[in-house]
C-alpha cells in the first residue's frame, strides 16, 4: 500500500460540552424520545411484525422443512440412490430401497425417513440429489408434542409436498430453477431413455 | 405528652405498601418492557389483554416454574441470597415518606435564659420533664405561639404516610440498610459456585461501595442545610425554604448519578451485564428465586425514586397548589398523586436513561467514581460548608450554591479536557490500516516469537 493511499482519520475532538458528559446526555435523550413518540404516534415506524396474524413472507430459497417431491404421476420421486444420506453431515436420514413397481425406474424408497430435529437445514442433500426429489420448503414453523412426532417418514414428507404445493410456496430449484436433467418428466427427457434400458 | 404509635395504622399502612410495591413491581417490569419496546421501534408485549395482564401471567409463570438448585451450590447460601436482597430493599423503604407528612414537633427547653436550645435528648428524669413542660407553656403563652403539647396534640392527629414516622436517623438507615442489599448480590453469586456468578457479584461490591461515598456526600449537603437528618423535616424545609434541587442542582446530579450504580440501572449494570456474564449473580438462580432478585431490584428502584423526590424535589410539596395546613381528604389525595407524580417520573426517567447511555467498562465506572465524582462532591460539599457558615451575601446566601454548582460543573469539564488530552507522542505512533495481519510486524527485542508460522 502507498502511502498517499492511507488516509488518516483522527478521533474528534472533546470540547468541554462532552467533557461534562450532561449536554451529550441530553442529546442522547431528545433521540431516544423521538424514537418514543414516533413509536407511539406514528404507528408506521413500527418494525413490529405480529407473528401468528401476519406472516413473513420468506424468500424461495429459505431452508426450512424438507418434502418428497411427486412426479407427474403422482409416485414419489425418489430413486432410493442414497446420494442425500450419504451427503448429510447430520445423518438424519434413513432410507431403505426396494426393487421399483413402475417400470421407468430400478428402485424406490420402501422406508424414507428424516429426523428434522437431528437436521441442520443446511441443504446439502437438496443438492446431492440426480433427480430433485428432495427439497427445503419455506415452512419454518415446524413443532410437535414428542420427539417421535418430528421423525417424518415417507407420506408425511409427500403431504409437505402436496400442502407446499397447494399453498403455491414451491422452493427454488438446486440447479438455477430448473430441473435437473435426471429429474425430467420420462415423456420429455433422459430419464424415458434410462427407463427404457430396465 | 408524647408521640404516639398505632400500631392499628402502621399495620394498614404496611399491609398496603406492601401490596401497592408487589403489584407496583410488577407492572413496572411491564411499564419497563413497554418502554424499552417504544425506544427501540417495537410495539412490546400486547397478548394477554392488551398487554396489561403480563405482569400477572409473568408471575404465575415464575411460581410455577421448576425450582432449580444446581448440586455444586452452597445451599443455604444460595437460598437466603434472594431473602436478603428483597429483605433489605422492603427495610430501606420504612422511613421513606410517600405521601403528606409533617414534620415532629421539636421539644425546646426554655429553661435556661437565653439562647434556648433544642433537646437533642428527651429530658430523662419525670421531673426534668414536667420542668421543661413548665417551661415550655410559659414560654408559648408569653409570645403567643403554640405550645409544644398542643404542637404534638396537631401532630397526632394526622396520620402520616410514613411506616415508620418521625424517625431521627431517617435518610441514614435508608442508605445503611439499603447498602446491605450488596450482601444478597454477594451471596448470590458466591454460593452459585461459578466463575460468571461470581464475577458479577464481584464487579457489584466493587461498584456498589464507590458509588457510596458520592451518594452520601451529594446527601450530606441537603443534610447539612437541614440540620435533620429526618426526611419528613427535609421535606417541610423544603416546603418553608424551596425546593433543593434549585441551591444544589449539582447534588441532585451526583445523586441520581450515584442511585443509578446503586440499583445496578444500565449505564451501570455491570454485575449483571447479559451480554459479558451470561446472566450475572442471578445465572443460576430460576423461578421464584430469580423473581425474588428482580423484586429487590425494582424495589430498591422505587425507594431511590422516592429519595429522589423528597430530597431534592420537595415531597408532596408543589409551590401554588399544596397546602401544607390542608388534612382534608382531598388536600391528602392531592399530595399523594403529586407524590406519586414525581416518583413515577423518576422512574420513567431511570428507563429511559438505560436506552440513551452505553454501558460503561469496568475501568470506566471507577474512574467516574472515585476521580471524578469524588473530587466534584467534595468540592461542591466544601464550598456549600463555607457558604452556610459565613453567608457571604445574607440570610439567601445559599442560593449562590446554584451559580456555584454549575461553575465546578464547567470547571471539572475543563480539567477534565487538559487531563484527557492525548500527547503529541500518542498520536504519532497510529498505525494506518493496511489490510489484515498487514499491519502486524514483530518487534525486534519482542519475547514473543511465533514460531508456529515457521511451519
Amino acid at each position: 500500500m502507498k502511502a498517499e493511499e492511507i488516509s488518516w482519520v483522527k478521533s474528534p475532538e472533546f470540547g468541554v460540552m462532552d467533557q461534562i458528559f450532561l449536554p451529550a446526555i441530553f442529546t442522547g435523550m431528545v433521540t431516544t424520545l423521538t424514537h418514543m413518540g414516533n413509536t407511539l404516534f406514528n404507528s408506521k415506524d413500527v418494525v413490529t411484525q405480529q407473528f401468528p396474524e401476519q406472516r413473513p413472507t420468506l424468500p424461495a430459497n429459505y431452508r426450512g422443512v424438507h418434502r418428497l417431491n411427486r412426479d407427474d404421476e403422482g409416485r414419489v420421486k425418489c430413486v432410493a440412490c442414497y446420494m442425500c444420506s450419504t451427503a448429510c453431515p447430520a445423518h438424519c436420514i434413513d432410507i431403505v430401497a426396494a426393487p421399483s413397481p413402475w417400470p421407468d425406474r430400478e428402485k424406490y424408497p420402501e422406508v424414507f425417513v428424516i429426523d428434522e430435529l437431528r437436521c441442520i437445514y443446511c441443504g446439502m442433500c437438496e443438492q446431492a440429489c440426480p433427480v430433485d426429489a428432495i427439497e427445503l420448503t419455506t415452512l419454518y414453523d415446524l413443532t410437535g408434542h414428542s420427539r417421535e412426532e418430528m421423525i417424518f417418514n415417507k407420506e408425511k414428507l409427500l403431504s409437505v409436498f402436496d400442502k407446499t404445493v397447494a399453498m403455491g410456496t414451491d422452493p427454488v430449484r438446486t440447479t438455477h430453477g430448473r430441473l435437473g436433467v435426471a429429474s425430467e418428466p420420462a415423456s420429455r427427457g433422459v430419464t424415458g431413455s434410462s427407463s427404457m434400458q430396465t | 405528652m408524647s408521640l404516639e404509635f398505632s400500631l392499628l395504622i402502621t399495620v394498614i399502612l404496611i399491609s398496603a405498601v406492601l401490596g401497592c410495591l408487589n403489584g407496583g413491581v410488577a407492572y413496572l417490569i411491564l411499564v419497563e418492557r413497554k418502554i424499552s419496546a417504544w425506544v427501540q421501534d417495537r410495539v412490546g408485549p400486547n397478548r394477554a389483554f392488551y398487554g396489561i395482564l403480563q405482569p400477572i401471567c409473568d408471575g404465575v409463570k415464575l411460581l410455577l416454574k421448576e425450582e432449580m438448585i444446581p448440586k455444586y451450590v452452597d445451599k443455604l447460601f444460595f437460598i437466603i441470597a434472594p431473602a436478603i436482597a428483597l429483605i433489605t430493599a422492603f427495610m430501606a423503604l420504612a422511613v421513606v415518606p410517600f405521601g403528606p407528612t409533617s414534620p415532629s414537633p421539636i421539644l425546646v427547653d426554655y429553661r435556661q435564659n437565653s439562647p434556648a436550645y433544642k433537646l437533642a435528648v428527651w429530658p430523662s428524669t419525670q421531673v426534668e420533664y414536667d420542668a421543661v413542660m413548665i417551661a415550655d407553656r410559659n414560654h408559648a403563652s408569653e409570645n403567643k405561639s403554640v405550645s409544644f403539647e398542643d404542637q404534638v396534640k396537631n401532630y397526632n392527629s394526622h396520620i402520616q404516610f410514613v411506616l415508620a414516622p418521625h424517625v431521627d436517623i431517617g435518610i441514614l438507615m435508608v442508605f445503611a440498610i439499603g447498602s446491605l442489599g450488596v450482601y444478597g448480590v454477594i451471596l448470590g453469586g458466591w454460593s452459585s459456585n461459578n466463575k460468571y456468578s461470581l464475577l458479577g457479584s464481584l464487579r457489584s461490591s466493587a461498584q456498589l461501595i464507590s458509588y457510596e461515598i458520592p451518594l452520601g456526600l451529594s446527601v450530606l449537603g441537603v443534610v447539612l442545610v437541614t440540620g435533620s437528618l429526618n426526611l419528613e423535616r427535609i421535606i417541610q424545609h423544603q416546603v418553608d425554604h424551596g425546593w433543593n434541587v434549585l441551591f444544589q442542582p449539582l447534588a441532585m446530579v451526583l445523586f441520581g448519578t450515584s442511585i443509578f450504580a446503586e440499583c445496578n440501572r444500565l449505564p451501570f449494570d455491570l454485575p449483571e451485564s447479559e451480554q459479558e456474564l451470561v446472566g450475572g449473580y442471578h445465572t443460576e438462580y430460576s423461578s421464584m428465586k430469580f423473581a425474588l432478585f428482580l423484586f429487590g431490584e425494582y424495589t430498591h428502584m422505587i425507594t431511590t425514586s422516592f429519595l429522589m423526590m423528597a430530597v431534592f424535589f420537595g415531597g408532596w410539596h408543589l409551590p401554588f397548589i399544596t397546602d401544607p395546613n390542608d388534612f382534608s381528604i382531598f388536600g391528602i389525595a392531592l399530595k399523594f398523586a403529586i407524590a406519586a407524580g414525581k416518583t413515577i417520573g423518576f422512574i420513567i426517567f431511570y428507563m429511559l436513561i438505560r436506552w440513551t447511555i452505553l454501558r460503561f467498562r469496568f475501568d470506566q465506572l471507577m474512574h467516574l467514581a472515585w476521580k471524578i465524582m469524588l473530587p466534584i462532591s467534595l468540592a461542591s460539599f466544601t464550598i456549600l460548608v463555607f457558604v452556610i457558615h459565613f453567608k457571604p451575601i445574607g440570610q439567601e446566601s445559599i442560593w449562590l450554591m446554584c451559580p456555584i454548582s454549575l461553575a465546578i460543573l464547567l470547571g471539572s469539564g475543563f480539567i477534565g479536557l487538559r487531563i484527557s488530552k492525548p500527547s503529541a507522542a500518542s498520536t504519532k505512533t497510529m498505525v494506518p490500516y493496511l489490510g489484515h495481519g498487514a499491519g502486524y510486524s514483530v518487534q525486534q527485542n519482542s519475547k514473543i516469537r511465533f514460531e508456529s508460522l515457521g511451519r
